[in-house]
């Protein structure tokens, strides 16, 4: 199915209109449009209930938008079928509040699992793990399991994970949600570093104000399911 | 590359699981294991029964008596008759005089009986011992015979073969109907015991689905595994019908009850049973775990 919209070849993801209503019948998201341009650090900001979780899940195809258009770097997510999902997938990292890591696998294991499952060669796949770690400042703990690191270098072992395939887009989902202020700075500034070093577009749905305001990056802000702002750069204020 | 990669990967991943989470697999194998001891013992009274019930039809016989004043040409003839017929396999002809010498060899009351006994006044008659080809037709057969004119009586044992033939039909249809009833059974309790086996690693699928990996890399290590749980869940059956059917054959010297009752020689048959446990062992696996990951993927 060919998809036949003009992207701006620095768009991305383009999202047209898009509305969301769940089945139990609460509307998440009213009326949506943007665009996010290749290469950007966008925080996806608002209070509980404002729908930014929805609209990340939407981006990855968790969720279906109930109308409107969403390109995620080419692909139409909106008509994706279910067994084609995994196309959209290998253009995406995604990183959650909890980590999912598996509790029986190593740090090394747990980002080797996602190069491994898609097929990976074994040399490849260490090479390409070593240096996601690196990035991550991980290196020295690679041998161990995920229980004996803190909840910071156990979401930097996920970073490592959700980039180590080389995604153009790093979804993040409240990934500061469980780690004290200190701990959350750190790993922004891991994602900070990746969105400069691998020019990885990097999505991240936080309602942490401190972040927010000490980064100065471009801001998505959502409150009800509605847009209320999209600025270029800007701290958090409703 | 990429195919054989995945495909090494799946079979490693499943020999891991199966250890990794080893009471889970040890309950799949347990369910295999008690199934499949239970239907290779069906399998192996099916294949004995039958074997039984074609030795013993290969041993029937109809034994036609025929008239006092028959001539030697008659018995020609009627020879050339009977074996035109369609259903009757082999013939043999003994005449009254070697009956009267074999059952006077058989005992010392025949044999003083019988001494007396010249060729004329011998009471006994001329048979005919016939072999048919198709047993089930045997009593058309003897009927037919019958009612030939130098033919006085005809003997099969009548109600006795048709009742163990019908007997046995029934005990062979009982034992394959078990058969297939428990294999069902045992898919259903592995789509069940496989089922928790992928539930417990629900977050290992959910992380596969997120790094992108499409629906067959995500299948195939699991239905790996479930093989792998079939192949380990049919050991002890296999070991058990090789040295167990042997014992048994050695400590009844191959007869059960009486020498009527011959059992299968053991080589090659426990080979031969032992390969088709493990095949329905392995089936077994990888169609319980096929439709339970296809459940749970929701595909």
């Amino acid at each position: 199915m060919k998809v036949m919209v003009m992207i701006k070849p620095m768009d991305l993801i383009r999202v047209r209109n898009v509305n969301k209503q769940y089945k139990n019948g609460v509307t998440a998201i009213y009326d949506l449009s943007l665009n996010i341009k290749k290469g950007s650090f966008v925080f996806v900001i608002g209070g509980s209930g404002s729908g930014k979780s929805t609209f990340i899940k939407m981006l990855y195809r968790e969720e279906k938008p109930t109308s409107g258009e969403i390109i995620v770097g080419g692909i139409n997510v909106a008509k994706l079928r279910n067994a084609k999902v995994y196309k959209l997938r290998r253009k995406l990292g995604i990183v959650f509040q909890d980590y999912r890591l598996l509790p029986k696998q190593t740090v090394y294991e747990n980002v080797a699992f996602a190069m491994e499952v898609l097929g990976s060669p074994k040399q490849e796949t260490r090479r390409k793990v070593l240096k996601a770690l690196e990035l991550v400042g991980l290196k020295g703990k690679i041998h161990n399991y995920p229980d004996q690191l803190s909840g910071g270098e156990q979401q930097r072992v996920a970073i490592a994970r959700a980039i180590v395939n080389e995604p153009k887009i790093l979804l993040c989902d409240e990934p500061t949600g469980n780690l004290d202020p200190e701990r959350s700075i750190e790993i922004v500034k891991v994602l900070d570093e990746i969105n400069k070093t691998c020019g990885t577009t990097i999505i991240m749905a936080t309602h942490d104000k401190d972040i927010v305001n000490t980064m100065q990056k471009e801001i998505i802000l959502l409150k009800d399911g509605r847009l209320i702002k999209h600025a270029e750069k800007g701290g958090y204020e409703e | 590359m990429k195919f054989l990669r995945l495909l090494k990967r799946s079979i490693r991943e499943a020999f891991k699981s199966v250890f990794r989470n080893f009471s889970l697999s040890l309950a799949s194998i347990s369910c295999i294991t008690i199934t499949l001891i239970i239907v290779a013992a069906s399998i192996i009274i099916t294949f004995n029964l039958q074997n039984f019930t074609s030795e013993m039809e290969k041993d029937l016989t109809i034994v036609v008596f025929l008239d006092n004043n028959i001539n030697e040409e008659e018995i020609d003839t009627l020879m050339t008759e009977l074996r035109d017929m369609s259903n009757v396999e082999s013939l043999t002809y003994q005449s009254k005089a070697s009956i009267k010498e074999e059952m006077r060899k058989e005992s010392e009351v025949f044999d003083e009986v019988m001494s007396t006994w010249s060729d004329e006044d011998n009471p006994l008659k001329d048979t005919f011992q016939i072999k048919v080809k198709d047993v089930e037709k045997i009593s058309d057969t003897a009927e037919s015979i019958e009612k030939m004119e130098e033919v006085s009586s005809v003997k099969y044992g009548e109600g006795m073969v048709d009742n163990l033939l019908l007997a046995f039909e029934s005990i062979q249809k009982i034992s394959y109907g078990v058969v297939i009833a428990l294999v069902l059974v045992t898919v259903f309790l592995i789509i069940n015991t496989i089922k928790l086996t992928i539930f417990s690693r629900k977050r290992e699928i959910s992380i596969m689905r997120l790094v992108g990996a499409s629906n067959f890399m995500i299948k195939t290590p699991f239905i790996v595994e479930g093989m792998v749980l079939g192949m380990f869940g049919s050991i002890i059956p296999i070991l058990i019908i090789c040295f167990g059917y042997v014992a048994l054959y050695d400590h009844t010297n191959g007869y059960l009850y009486s020498q009527m009752i011959t059992l299968i020689e053991p080589e090659p048959f426990i080979y031969m049973i032992s390969g088709i446990i493990l095949v329905i062992g392995i089936i077994v696996g990888m169609v319980g775990s096929a439709s339970a990951v296809r459940k749970y993927l929701k595909i």
